[in-house]
């Protein structure tokens, strides 16, 4: 690991002023650590962020399921409001990599990092969510750009992510066997206006699969996709799925 | 005193163990510590053009930056290959040379090129990266099955091909496939594997400038091996002036029996800069560089009657030993696979044919089991085809064919001296509920599950082994084992191994039999091992050979004591050596009181002699003290036998595949710790069903290593598992008194070919390990598809 400066910051205010190009904030660290560790990220700076009150902790309102970005997989996965709410969403945080992973990882820093093989931006597409920074609010569906990439300008800060509550929703995830990311995750939420299948592990960014979309919302049942056919195309191929795999499992959970 | 051996006393080192109290490699520090990190190729194949370390030497921190050159300067020996195979023309296997640091050409990914020595790890690893090396890259061999065709990547070894070995008798198997009803073949990978021991290797080695001596901290299964390999082969030091110590090592299967050039180097280095170094690896680098295991491909064929009598046994195959020839590298897929391959059964002609192959991957040796698993793998593949295309009961097939007399003289090298295979296979049947299979996979199919059904009989040649035979079939070293069995005067025991404890739970086991044998409390007896400089030369723990040779060897080494015991009791009480019996710890007189407890016969070994109260002369001639050494070199291997059933339900969907009930029997003769023996075949099955449904190494079409850590090596965890059915049989071995057969690699030689088996039958087509999700989904798919055109 290269030598780097540590800070911790008090407000957002102050760490959005310490952050630059070359920094990262540090929230559960169970990305960035590891990246460090193995060389394939250095940074000057070094802001943690987990001791902003702030920006933890789950509020439910109506029909909004809010969680602050430090926010960590356990507690929502715990969460006894979230799992009357959004049973589907503490399921999925409970399927999150490992104990030790699930007590140190936040919301925020998932969503933040964008893996194309993490659960959360899933919930984030099917859940109409809406991501609160310290200069803006975003729609998920403009949030996540593209493999490892949002629309986060530099300095900016996720505080919160709101969620819609559904009628129902499902979240099922093929783990990869070695890593426990998604080889593919299926996440399904019925609201009232209509059924989200976002799509996350299959290509190089979550997506909200339109077709699946529009047949569910016609007619929410398992038979009205068995003519469906899923294309392949531009879907991930490596060592543990091919893409025709990939296809055939979002599917399978759809 | 009641008997330990046979009971479950709980491991004396695991609280010490599970409470962070073990001392590792790691945790050794010395004063002047240095800190290591090698600069590895990152390229399959190159030819090393120069190798800049001007600027890495200014670097801050940094002690020295040590290169091939200076290795070849200061006359370092090469890594060595140390079982010697011949070709079936005669010829001699080619080896090429294998500095501890490339000089000429790297040959894998992760292929050692310089060191870098600082005053911390950091600045070592930062120095690193200004190493210049300029490569001139060179097209890589990797795939197993095309290195006989591909580029030639060492001058003098054509077709890269170590050696043509031949064991078996062609002539023969011919006229026997001629007699043949029916020919059942197959074409099968056994899939590469990365050990993956808990504590990665490491390695902190100390100088002494005044005394010239060398002290070697590593993660060794071997240490005695170890020293003798750095001394004599390198030429390092003297054995005199290195002291190569094994503390407590978190595992081993097989990676840690040998030296790597990290601890040639880290000796050599501290000798040069008279300070020092140390090095730990990191997780990748174990990935890297660690001695993987398996790697063949075969096309085997087996010749049967009608009525599923074997007749004959063919085995071609090729055996990817990696880059270089490690130490066990060549008889692991020739003597301890060979032998194995015609299984259980009586096999009237067979032979095993092993091209052994150079490629650019990292070195491949011993794994647990070596060589036996794909022994077993192959003949227990093609057993269970055999009984699918007869139409037979697979434990039928295998019952019609198994020896009833023992001792039974295999076609292959071996003469098994015990074992009753039919007793096994019956048992592991009814505790596997064979005969309601189908209404478990009636239940299955109603949930739209599939369920199939393996079976596994094995055994296997352990107890690594008598030394003239294994000498005279190539093997550069003995492999005989030692003991020594030290009465401290207040009469509690030290008794040092030649073996080595990395996770079998020695301190516990060896404990037992000390106690049977002296009749001394269990906490008055310490197993010491893994320091060269306390005990006898050994050789270590791998073979599943430390209970059946080295528990010898405590055994006979007790003898010793009790037979001097007996002479300075006779004296101490007044009578003939012969009217002394020893039982439980006394030595008595028949029809009197007189006795002597064997901790007052050790005390009066230290004080020969009388003063005030204590009357302890010895006998005339009699030297003082109490301690015996004994050193055991077993007449046989041994042989452990067990049978095995698995099941599995498949999800025809996701081709996910589950095991879901596994039994297990296994025959390893006398049981010592029921509760360790346990744990070993539970840890065994584990890395078993891990090869067959989940582990592999891959490598891509440049040599790359793509699964160099976690995220992508799928290590099984114990969600994979369901709980495992455990029985035993047992006929004592004959070649030692303990009548013990070995234990420790058992699971991973049965559990590959049970589990296999079970998803061949589950879902009607012939599938490659591991069997993986998406294999196992495309095979479905593939049969479904053809069975509709059909
Ligand atoms: C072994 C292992 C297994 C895992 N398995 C899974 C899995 O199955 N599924 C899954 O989805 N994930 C998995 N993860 C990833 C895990 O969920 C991480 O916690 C998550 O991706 C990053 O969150 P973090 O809080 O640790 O972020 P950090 O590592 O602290 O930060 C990651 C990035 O996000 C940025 N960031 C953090 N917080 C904010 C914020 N509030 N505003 C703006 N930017 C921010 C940082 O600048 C940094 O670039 C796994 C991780 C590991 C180590």
């Amino acid at each position: 690991m290269k030598i780097f400066n540590y800070h911790s910051a008090k407000d957002v205010k102050e760490a959005s002023k310490l952050s630059s190009s070359r920094s990262a904030f540090l929230a559960g660290g169970m990305t960035t650590i590891p990246s460090m560790k193995l060389g394939l990220a250095s940074y000057k700076d070094i802001i943690n962020i987990k001791g902003i009150k702030k920006l933890s902790g789950i509020k439910i309102s109506g029909k909004k399921v809010t969680i602050g970005s430090t926010t960590r997989h356990a507690e929502v996965a715990n969460s006894k409001e979230i799992k009357k709410a959004i049973p589907s969403l503490s399921a999925l945080a409970e399927g999150i990599g490992d104990p030790q992973v699930r007590n140190r990882g936040t919301i925020g820093g998932s969503i933040a990092n964008n893996d194309p093989a993490a659960d959360y931006p899933s919930a984030c597409i099917a859940l109409n969510a809406v991501i609160h920074t310290n200069n803006r609010k975003i729609d998920a569906e403009k949030f996540f750009r593209g493999m490892f990439e949002t629309s986060l300008k530099s300095g900016e800060i996720i505080e919160s992510i709101e969620f819609a509550i559904p009628q129902k929703s499902s979240y099922q995830k093929y783990p990869n066997p070695a890593s426990r990311y998604a080889i593919v995750g299926v996440y399904v939420a019925k609201h009232k206006s209509g059924v989200n299948v976002a799509v996350t592990g299959a290509k190089s960014c979550v997506y909200n699969d339109k077709n699946l979309s529009d047949i569910l919302s016609k007619s929410f049942s398992a038979d009205a996709i068995n003519n469906t056919k899923i294309s392949a195309s531009g879907m991930n191929s490596d060592i543990h799925a091919s893409a025709d795999y990939r296809a055939n499992m979002v599917k399978v959970f759809c | 005193m009641a008997s330990l051996v046979g009971s479950r006393v709980e491991r004396k080192e695991d609280k010490k163990l599970l409470t962070g109290r073990g001392k590792y490699t790691a945790d050794v520090n010395f004063i002047h510590q240095t800190y290591a990190y090698f600069v590895r190729s990152p390229h399959a194949r190159a030819e090393i053009k120069k190798v800049d370390i001007s600027k890495a030497s200014k670097a801050p921190g940094v002690v020295a930056v040590l290169t091939g050159a200076d290795i070849a300067n200061d006359k370092i020996g090469g890594l060595i290959a140390g079982w010697r195979i011949k070709s079936e023309d005669g010829s001699d296997m080619k080896v090429p040379a294998h500095p501890p640091l490339a000089n000429e050409s790297v040959n894998y990914v992760g292929d050692h090129v310089a060191v870098v020595i600082a005053e911390s790890l950091d600045e070592a690893r930062s120095a690193a990266d200004l190493v210049k090396v300029d490569y001139k890259i060179l097209k890589a061999v990797v795939k197993t099955k095309d290195a006989m065709d591909s580029e030639q990547i060492y001058k003098d070894i054509p077709k890269n091909m170590c050696f043509d070995w031949l064991l078996g008798d062609r002539a023969k198997v011919k006229e026997a496939f001629e007699k043949a009803d029916k020919v059942i073949k197959i074409d099968i990978i056994n899939n590469r594997l990365i050990p993956n021991a808990m504590e990665p290797r490491a390695a902190n080695a100390d100088y002494n400038p005044s005394t010239e001596e060398i002290t070697l901290y590593t993660t060794s299964q071997n240490p005695h091996l170890a020293r003798i390999i750095i001394s004599a082969f390198n030429g390092v030091a003297p054995e005199n002036k290195l002291r190569v110590i094994a503390p407590d090592v978190g595992g081993g299967f097989g990676s840690k029996i040998y030296p790597y050039a990290e601890e040639v180097v880290c000796s050599w280095a501290a000798k040069k800069i008279e300070r020092p170094v140390k090095w730990v690896a990191d997780r990748t680098e174990s990935f890297l560089s660690d001695c993987h295991g398996r790697d063949h491909v075969t096309h085997a064929e087996l010749a049967v009657k009608n009525d599923g009598t074997f007749l004959g046994f063919k085995n071609e195959t090729i055996a990817n030993i990696g880059a270089y020839a490690s130490v066990f590298g060549t008889v692991t897929p020739t003597y301890l696979f060979g032998p194995c391959a015609t299984g259980v059964y009586k096999m009237p002609a067979a032979y095993t044919n092993v091209k052994a192959v150079y490629t650019n991957t990292a070195p491949v040796d011993a794994y647990r089991g070596a060589g036996r698993p794909e022994a077993t793998y192959t003949i227990e593949t093609l057993v269970e085809k055999a009984a699918r295309e007869l139409g037979m009961d697979p434990a039928e097939i295998r019952m019609k064919n198994f020896p009833t007399e023992f001792p039974y003289q295999q076609t292959l090298v071996h003469s098994v001296d015990s074992g009753d295979y039919n007793a096994g296979l019956k048992k592991v049947m009814e505790l596997g509920e064979y005969e309601s299979f189908e209404k478990r996979k009636k239940e299955s199919e109603s949930r739209g599950k599939l369920r199939g059904i393996g079976f596994c009989t094995y055994f296997e040649a352990c107890g690594i082994a008598p030394s003239p035979v294994v000498m005279m079939l190539g093997c550069g070293i003995g492999l005989w084992e030692s003991a020594e069995v030290r009465f401290n005067p207040t009469g509690n025991v030290t008794v040092f191994t030649g073996s080595h404890s990395h996770g079998q739970g020695h301190d516990t086991t060896f404990a037992q039999i000390a106690a049977d044998q002296l009749g001394v409390p269990i906490e008055s007896i310490e197993i010491a091992h893994g320091d060269t400089d306390k005990g006898p030369f050994g050789y270590g723990t791998y073979g599943s050979r430390s209970l059946t040779v080295g528990g010898t060897a405590i055994v006979k080494a007790c003898d010793k004591i009790v037979a001097k015991g007996k002479r300075v009791a006779a004296k101490m009480l007044e009578v003939n050596e012969d009217e002394v019996d020893f039982n439980n710890g006394e030595f008595v007189v028949a029809k009197s009181n007189k006795k002597k407890t064997i901790g007052e016969v050790a005390f009066a070994c230290y004080l020969p002699g009388t003063y005030g109260e204590v009357k302890s002369p010895l006998p005339d001639g009699e030297e003082p003290g109490l301690k015996e050494t004994s050193f055991f070199d077993p007449a046989n291997f041994s042989f452990p036998a067990g049978s095995h059933i698995c099941e599995v339900e498949v999800d025809q969907d996701t081709g996910e595949t589950k095991v879901v009930k596994y039994t297990a029997v296994d025959d390893f003769g006398t049981i010592i710790n029921p509760l360790i023996v346990e744990g070993q075949v539970h840890g065994g099955l584990a890395q078993g069903i891990g090869q067959a449904l989940y582990e592999n190494c891959h490598y891509d079409n440049s040599g790359q290593l793509i699964t160099a850590s976690y995220m992508d090596y799928t290590m099984p965890r114990a969600d994979n598992f369901t709980d495992f059915n455990l029985g035993f049989t047992c006929t004592p071995a004959t070649s030692n008194p303990l009548g013990t057969k070995g234990c420790g690699e058992a699971g991973a030689i049965a559990a590959p070919p049970a589990v296999m088996n079970a998803v061949i039958d589950a879902i009607g087509t012939e599938i490659s390990m591991p069997a993986t999700a998406e294999k196992v989904w495309t095979a479905c798919n593939k049969k479904n598809k053809n069975s509709e055109a059909a």
